[in-house]
Order: structure tokens, then C-alpha cells, then sequence
């Protein structure tokens, strides 16, 4: 008896306290990342004001040549971004055709055994850490593969070297995105194409690369932005040599490989060298988020289309 | 008029290749240039393999796992390393474990459809595409400075957190999205209120795709140096590191420190330091598909 109204429920009562605590605990911590993105915003600009008290804005952003360390000081960021535009124009050579091809071969050509073998082949090199591949590079492409072919003009370290390591380890995200694009194209299509007799490249090329070019588009600015900011395979591989030079031989250095150089380095934290971090992570963190900003404007796009 | 009119077929003519055989020839060429793009990838991979095998291998002991480093190669060793390795994706586990599942909750099971919440969402999109590099920036001034941690290795585990979170919510997102929307119901049907039916019937079902996500997260926080080296990972570290106190050091940083001397010696034990990392990164993958398929288990729809 007792039973029956002990299991009765009061529908008047309102949302029990607990409830709402949760739903304010759930909301703190989707909102940590909006809060993660305007700390380093406000960190980052905070610090690269104080860096323009001292080296003028214009100068800084025009200027071709860099010497933080020795005298005169100079700061001029275009010889750290033409190095870091320089290592990610020779990694968007190699990941971009090998990407594509990938991905064309994952979602037009390939069997269930062929599949089997290259979805694990893209997911290990996406898995291994990328201070491994600027191992890779120092300790067996450089010494190996392109001393032989280059001879003397190639240093032990060069923009070539990081361009190609970085290549690889940007490749399985193309392929990935990309064959999600062109998997997304609707089966009619394709048919509709092979019905009025056309080959598998003239389907893939007329009909599926066109229909899935957001998406394409999309892992390719998403590969930039990765190749831009990419840090420790570049530190290794392309040496601390910051030139407004765009030989591929030469060894350059990018604005992350800057920035690991002056972390390691004993420089005081006041100083100009390590205000200048600052005011380099800004150009770095501006370049990348227009550029992801501009990838996920293409996504928004593909998913329109169907 | 006569231009306007042909304009729109004569992309198209040239395009068509009448000769049958010059097109099957075309297609055979292209499929060979997708093969040959496999193979390149798969040469590189073993090249790479190999590479750090014939140097790392001659280089592994069990001296070399339990010491620490030295200036004599063949004296030095990884335990300091290689124990901060393991704290360090601990504590990014327990760190991510809660923010990573209680952010994907909130934003698939609670936001109302408003503003604040697309830009939620489009956020955490676009921190997953900042470079880690930045969060390493980040964590060095709110962890280390403004808290005033130091250059901890709880330092480095949090602001590693930050840089895999993402990772985790989107991967959280799609498997709480992956749900039916008849078990939330059934939920509901029976009186559970909108917290009870989370914990209780959409969590159980979407585990398998969260546990996932967070343990190959771990594996991508294993393998990351650049967030660590601006926070202040120690170049030289001789004691089992703390998670409050003392400097720390993760296993790629000591790769980093190694490789960084042109040695033979040197560019070996990074090798062998390179070959640990893996296995560990291959475990969690491993522990990835054990979980994954012992939580999926029960179910079924």
C-alpha cells in the first residue's frame, strides 16, 4: 500500500537543485575553451605591445633581416615567416599529390585488401610523434638521400629536409579529409557518369574531384595551417639560421623554430629577444587561425551541397 | 551573339578524347600514380622504421631504461624521462577525463541552439587547429608565472591538456551524437530526468567512442615536445621528477636534447629513446581496441 505512494511523483515540483548544479558544471566546462582562446589572445597581446615600445611595428613587419642574438639588433619578421612559407610551400609539394592520390585511391579505386593495407600505413605516420620525423630527417634523409643527390650545395640542415619530413606528416590528414569529400558524393553521380560511358579517371576527374573540391580544398588550407605551425620535426631539421632566402638547400628558420631557440636559451625574461617570442607567436597564431577560419568556411560549403 | 552562344560547350569539346584505347590508357597511367603515391608513403615508413631500429636497437638495455643521463653515452640512461612520461599522461588523463566529457555533454546533450553556443562549438574547432607550440605560451604564463607552479612538470601535463582537449570534446561530440535518440527517449519514458538519462543511458552507450578518443589522445600527448619545451621542460633532469617540485623532463624532450648532438653516440640514444616512445604510443593504440571492444559489448542497435 505504502508502496504505490512512495512511488508517486509530485509533476508541480520545479528542475531539483542537483540538476541545475550539473548543467552549471557541464557549462563551465564547455566554456573553458572560449576562455582558453581570449587568454591567449590577450597573452599575446599584451606582450607583443610591449615589444612595439621598442622596435616599431612597421619596421618589424617589413624588415627581411633577424638577428636577435647578435648586434645590431634587428627584427625584421619577413626572414622568419619567408622560412616558414618557404618549409610549408615544399611540404604542400609532397603532401598534396601524395595526400590526393591517397585519398582518390581509398574512396574510388580500392578493394577491402587494399584498404586494409593503406588505412594502417596513413594512421602509423599520423601517430608518430613529429620530433621522430625531424630525427628521420637529420639522422637518415639528409645524410642518405640528399647528400647523394645535392652533393656540397645541400648543408646538414635545409629547408628542403624539414619541407619533406613535414610533407609526410601532413599527407594522412588530406588523405583522411579529403576522401571523407569524395566519399560524401552521392553514388547517382558517379553511375550517371559511367552510364554514359565514361572511363574511372574521367568519373573521378569530372564528376567526383569537382563535386568534393570544398572538402579537398578544405584539407589542403587545414594541411597549411598544420605545416606553419609545426614545431619540433622543423627545429630539428632546418636548423637556426633565420634568412630572407628562398633556396631550398640553405638553411632557414621558421618562426617556431625562433621561438624553441629563445625558450632553450638562457635569455632573460624582460628582454627584447624574449619580447620578440611574443610578437612572433602573434604573427604565427594571426596566420594559422585565418587559416583555419578559412578551412572551416570551406567545410560549412561542402555540407551544403547535399 | 555567336561567341556567347558557344561559350558554354566549348570547355566541354576538347575535354572529350575520341580514341578509346588513349583513354583506357589515361586511366591505367593515373591508377599507377595513386599506386605509386602508397608505395612512396609505405618506402618512407620503413625507411623510418628501420633508420631508428639499426641505430636505437644496439643502444637498448635495461641499464639504459633505469639510469639517468649522462655526459658518457654509454652510461646514460632514460628513467627520469621515461617515469615523467608516464606521470605526465596520467595526470593529462585525469585532467582531460572530466573537461573533455563534461564539455562534450554539455554541448551535445544541454546547449540550447543560441549563439553562445555556435561559438562554443566553432571555437573549439578552432583551438584544435592552433599550433601547440602557442599553448605552450599560454601555459607558460598562466601556469607557471600567474600561479605561480614554476616549471613543474604538473605544468606541462596541464597545459598539455589544453592542446588535446579539443581532440577529446569533437571525439566525445560525434560519439554522444552517434546515439539514438530512441535510448534518450526510453530514458525519459521511464522518469529519469535529463542528467539521470545522461549518466545513465547515453554515457554507458556512447563510452566506447569517448574511451577511444581520450586514450589516443594520450598517445598524441606522449609524443609532443614543442608545448613542453616553452613551459620549461629541463634540459638535464638526474631524479625521478615530481609532479609539484624539482624540474621535469618527458621522454621527446630527451630525444630532442639528443638528436640535437651530431655524436653518433648521441643521434643512438635518441634513436633507442625513439623506439620506447613508440612502444608506448603502440600499447595505448592496443588499449585503445581492448577497450573499446569490451565496452561495446552490451551494445547493440
Amino acid at each position: 500500500m505504502s508502496e504505490q505512494t512512495a512511488g508517486r511523483i509530485d509533476l508541480t515540483r520545479r528542475r531539483p537543485w542537483s540538476e541545475r548544479i550539473i548543467e552549471s558544471l557541464l557549462f563551465v566546462a564547455a566554456a573553458l575553451g572560449v576562455v582558453t582562446t581570449i587568454g591567449i589572445v590577450v597573452i599575446l597581446a599584451v606582450q607583443t605591445l610591449a615589444f612595439f615600445q621598442q622596435v616599431d611595428p612597421i619596421a618589424f613587419l617589413t624588415g627581411t633581416v633577424w638577428s636577435a642574438s647578435i648586434q645590431p639588433y634587428q627584427f625584421g619578421v619577413l626572414a622568419l615567416v619567408s622560412g616558414t612559407l618557404l618549409v610549408a610551400a615544399i611540404a604542400m609539394l609532397i603532401g598534396v599529390p601524395l595526400g590526393l592520390l591517397s585519398a582518390i585511391l581509398l574512396a574510388e579505386y580500392a578493394s577491402d585488401r587494399v584498404r586494409n593495407t593503406i588505412k594502417p600505413v596513413l594512421e602509423t605516420i599520423a601517430g608518430i610523434p613529429t620530433i621522430v620525423l625531424g630525427f628521420f630527417a637529420i639522422n637518415f634523409l639528409t645524410p642518405d638521400v640528399l647528400k647523394p643527390i645535392f652533393g656540397s650545395a645541400i648543408g646538414p640542415f635545409s629547408a628542403l629536409a624539414g619541407g619533406i619530413v613535414v610533407g609526410i606528416l601532413i599527407t594522412p590528414l588530406i588523405a583522411s579529409i579529403s576522401e571523407d569529400a569524395m566519399r560524401a558524393v552521392p553514388r547517382g553521380l558517379r553511375e550517371g557518369a559511367f552510364a554514359m560511358g565514361a572511363t574511372r579517371l574521367e568519373v573521378i576527374r569530372e564528376v567526383v574531384l569537382p563535386a568534393a573540391i570544398s572538402g579537398i580544398m578544405a584539407s589542403i588550407i587545414l594541411a597549411l595551417s598544420r605545416a606553419i605551425g609545426e614545431t619540433m620535426a622543423v627545429v630539428l631539421a632546418v636548423g637556426t639560421f633565420p634568412q630572407f632566402s628562398f633556396n631550398p638547400l640553405e638553411s632557414v628558420q621558421t618562426m617556431t623554430a625562433f621561438i624553441v631557440q629563445i625558450v632553450q636559451g638562457e635569455t632573460s625574461q624582460g628582454s627584447i629577444q624574449f619580447l620578440s617570442l611574443f610578437a612572433v607567436a602573434m604573427v604565427l597564431f594571426v596566420m594559422t587561425f585565418a587559416l583555419n577560419l578559412l578551412s572551416a568556411w570551406f567545410v560549412r560549403r561542402y555540407r551544403m551541397t547535399y | 551573339m555567336a561567341g556567347a552562344t558557344a561559350a558554354p560547350s566549348a570547355p566541354a569539346a576538347p575535354r572529350f578524347e575520341p580514341d578509346r584505347m588513349r583513354r583506357k590508357l589515361a586511366g591505367t597511367l593515373f591508377y599507377g600514380a595513386c599506386l605509386a603515391a602508397i608505395a612512396i608513403l609505405i618506402l618512407a615508413l620503413i625507411a623510418l622504421l628501420l633508420n631508428v631500429l639499426v641505430s636505437g636497437v644496439p643502444w637498448l638495455s635495461m641499464d639504459f631504461l633505469t639510469g639517468v643521463s649522462s655526459r658518457r653515452p654509454e652510461n646514460a640512461g632514460i628513467w627520469p624521462a621515461l617515469i615523467g612520461s608516464i606521470q605526465l599522461a596520467i595526470i593529462v588523463a585525469a585532467i582531460t577525463f572530466p573537461l573533455g566529457i563534461g564539455a562534450a555533454v554539455y554541448l551535445a546533450e544541454y546547449a540550447p541552439d543560441n549563439r553562445i553556443t555556435r561559438l562554443m562549438q566553432t571555437n573549439i574547432g578552432n583551438l584544435a587547429g592552433v599550433p601547440s607550440i602557442i599553448y605552450g605560451i599560454f601555459g607558460l604564463a598562466i601556469f607557471v608565472r600567474l600561479l605561480g607552479l614554476g616549471p613543474v612538470l604538473f605544468s606541462g601535463a596541464a597545459t598539455l591538456s589544453l592542446v588535446i582537449l579539443p581532440l577529446v570534446i569533437i571525439a566525445s561530440i560525434e560519439a554522444l551524437k552517434a546515439v539514438p535518440q530512441a535510448q534518450r527517449e526510453g530514458a525519459y519514458a521511464l522518469g529519469a530526468s535529463r542528467w539521470q538519462m545522461v549518466k545513465g543511458s547515453v554515457l554507458p552507450a556512447a563510452a566506447p567512442g569517448i574511451m577511444t578518443g581520450i586514450i589516443l589522445a594520450m598517445a598524441r600527448a606522449i609524443g609532443e615536445a614543442a608545448p613542453l619545451v616553452v613551459v620549461g621542460a629541463a634540459t638535464l633532469v638526474l631524479t625521478t621528477p615530481q609532479p609539484f617540485e624539482g624540474g621535469f623532463t618527458v621522454l621527446p624532450i630527451q630525444i630532442f636534447n639528443w638528436a640535437q648532438r651530431p655524436q653518433e653516440a648521441f643521434q643512438g640514444l635518441a634513436a633507442a629513446t625513439i623506439i620506447v616512445v613508440l612502444i608506448l604510443i603502440f600499447l595505448l593504440n592496443l588499449l585503445a581496441l581492448v577497450v573499446r571492444a569490451r565496452l561495446s559489448r552490451h551494445i547493440q542497435w
